[in-house]
């Protein structure tokens, strides 16, 4: 019989799903742009400058709610590492490489204090805390470039500034992948899904 | 101590104004330093057609009289020492009798020159391949909607006008003097209605649907999307009705982009640089998204994408086969 504990409430949940959706677009019109092709069109280039252009303004404004939500509630404390961090990502590691398929127990399990096991907190405050404010800013200086690259780093700037922006943008899609995956691993492969949208976490 | 690090400092910019002085000063300097050959013969011309008013001695009234200069007839001496034609005098292209003043009035009749006239079957402009320009000229929307009225002063103007795509280092220059010689007619109402009876449309406002309006019209020039390209000719010439103009943006966003027949031509190199990026020439002046594409960076993506999948195929497999 599996416990269920509240670990998402509402505003995490809406800024989560609103977060995903943003993401997703930004990443299929970001591809659809990088890689454009007469011959193979995804999306209208037009059509993608401006869905990337809306969506990522609209991200940079979602992100802000994220980081205030993180600073006025207590879920912030989430993203605060415990003692022997390297020790630790070692363990969680070690678990689901070999661990789980011997059926041992998660060497973090979940509660309402500590929600995130150590490799989600780290690969958590990379994404969140670096890849994706790094994709906001030089979002922002793409957006413009006249203004805020050429005028004051010239014209090399702006490549350099483009391919950061796609780097993180890429490292954002792998976490999408993986952070995707590793929602399988729950009480049942759709157990952590439904967590996001009802609030509750079912443990194992 | 500190003092003599400012010294330094101070010593190593004073010199760095001078190492990096932008090549189109170097360019001005030469271009002030040349003097033609004929200065002091195109002066008599320039003191009455290089002002607004000129004067003269008027012998029935016994009077010395200032006229306004019709403004078509002004040529503006500095720009002409620039241009292309700066080491002509001014009477290769017109009369000789126009020494004389008050000019006759059979002067009016004088035929003038056409670029074919001086650069047509000469080896030293082949490079340039007028001929072919002329062609595509006259199929262009300029030539056939107006016939003979609109001839190649209309655009270059032959006191003023300077090559640009092989000569300016300065891409924004260069663009920016390209671009010009279109709003000469298409942003001014009374140019333009020289020649046709139409309404001039608003430039931005015809152009609102392109993303990044402003950035556009600086780092590209208008014949990038209305004109045909020529692979014989360095700059085409062959202007298009507003119907047919590129509108398409991946013709340019994309590996094989349409600046690089055009507004890169002079500078395209087809090899993949040592950078790994694709269509390297464009990065010195700006970056195209969809044209510069970073090989390498596509590589090293395309292969973690790769690895990180087939592991977690890998780890879903195992997962599942040992639950069962």
């Amino acid at each position: 019989m599996s416990e269920k504990i509240y670990l998402y409430p509402v505003w995490i949940r809406l800024w989560h799903w609103f977060n995903a959706i943003l993401c997703l677009l930004l990443i299929i019109t970001g591809i659809s742009m990088q890689y454009s092709d007469p011959a193979y069109p995804m999306i209208r280039f037009d059509w993608s400058v401006s869905i990337h252009n809306i969506a990522g303004i609209i991200l940079a404004l979602s992100y802000i709610c994220f980081f205030l939500g993180n600073i006025l509630t207590p879920n912030g404390r989430q993203y605060f590492f415990r003692k022997g961090i390297v020790k630790n990502l070692i363990s969680q590691a070690r678990y689901y490489a070999f661990g789980i398929f011997k059926g041992e127990n998660p060497p973090f399990p979940i509660t309402k204090e500590h929600k995130f096991n150590p490799l989600q907190k780290f690969s958590y405050i990379f994404v969140m805390y670096v890849t994706i404010p790094l994709v906001i800013l030089t979002g922002i200086m793409l957006l413009y470039p006249d203004f805020l690259v050429i005028d004051f780093f010239g014209n090399k700037a702006l490549h350099i500034t483009d391919i950061l922006h796609v780097m993180m943008g890429f490292i954002v899609s792998l976490f999408l992948i993986v952070h995707i995956y590793f929602c399988t691993i729950g009480h049942t492969p759709l157990s952590n899904f439904k967590g996001m949208i009802n609030g509750y976490h079912e443990t194992h | 101590m500190i003092r003599n690090i400012y010294h330094i400092l101070g010593v190593v910019f004073f010199f760095s104004l001078f190492l990096f002085q932008p090549n189109n000063i170097q360019a001005q300097t030469d271009q002030a330093q040349r003097i033609s050959e004929y200065a002091e013969d195109n002066q008599l011309c320039f003191s009455c057609h290089g002002q607004a008013n000129y004067y003269y001695q008027n012998d029935w009234i016994e009077k010395k009289v200032k006229e306004r200069m019709n403004p078509y007839f002004i040529v503006d001496s500095v720009e002409y020492y620039e241009s292309n034609h700066w080491n002509f005098s001014c009477r290769d292209c017109h009369s000789a009798d126009y020494g004389e003043f008050p000019h006759s009035g059979q002067l009016r009749m004088e035929p003038k020159f056409t670029c074919l006239d001086c650069h047509a079957g000469d080896e030293q402009f082949a490079k340039y391949n007028f001929e072919q320009i002329d062609e595509d000229f006259h199929k262009s929307v300029h030539s056939s909607k107006h016939s003979e009225d609109f001839t190649c002063w209309m655009c270059h103007n032959p006191h003023s006008y300077k090559i640009n795509a092989r000569t300016n280092e300065n891409m924004a220059d260069f663009i920016q003097y390209d671009n010009e010689i279109c709003l000469t007619c298409h942003a001014d109402i009374s140019k333009y209605q020289l020649l046709t009876t139409m309404e001039n449309p608003n430039v931005l406002v015809t152009h609102n649907w392109l993303p990044n309006q402003v950035l556009h019209f600086k780092k590209v020039r208008c014949i990038e999307c209305h004109t045909q390209i020529n692979d014989n000719i360095l700059v085409a010439h062959n202007v298009r009705p507003k119907e047919e103009a590129i509108k398409l943006c991946v013709e340019c966003h994309s590996k094989d982009s349409r600046l690089l027949a055009s507004l890169y031509k002079y500078q395209f190199t087809n090899e993949r640089s040592i950078t790994g990026f694709s269509n390297e020439a464009m990065l010195e002046e700006s970056y195209v998204i969809g044209a510069n594409r970073n090989y390498y960076l596509n590589v090293i993506s395309i292969g973690l994408f790769i690895l990180v999948f087939l592991g977690l195929c890998v780890h879903a497999f195992l997962r599942i086969i040992i639950k069962h």
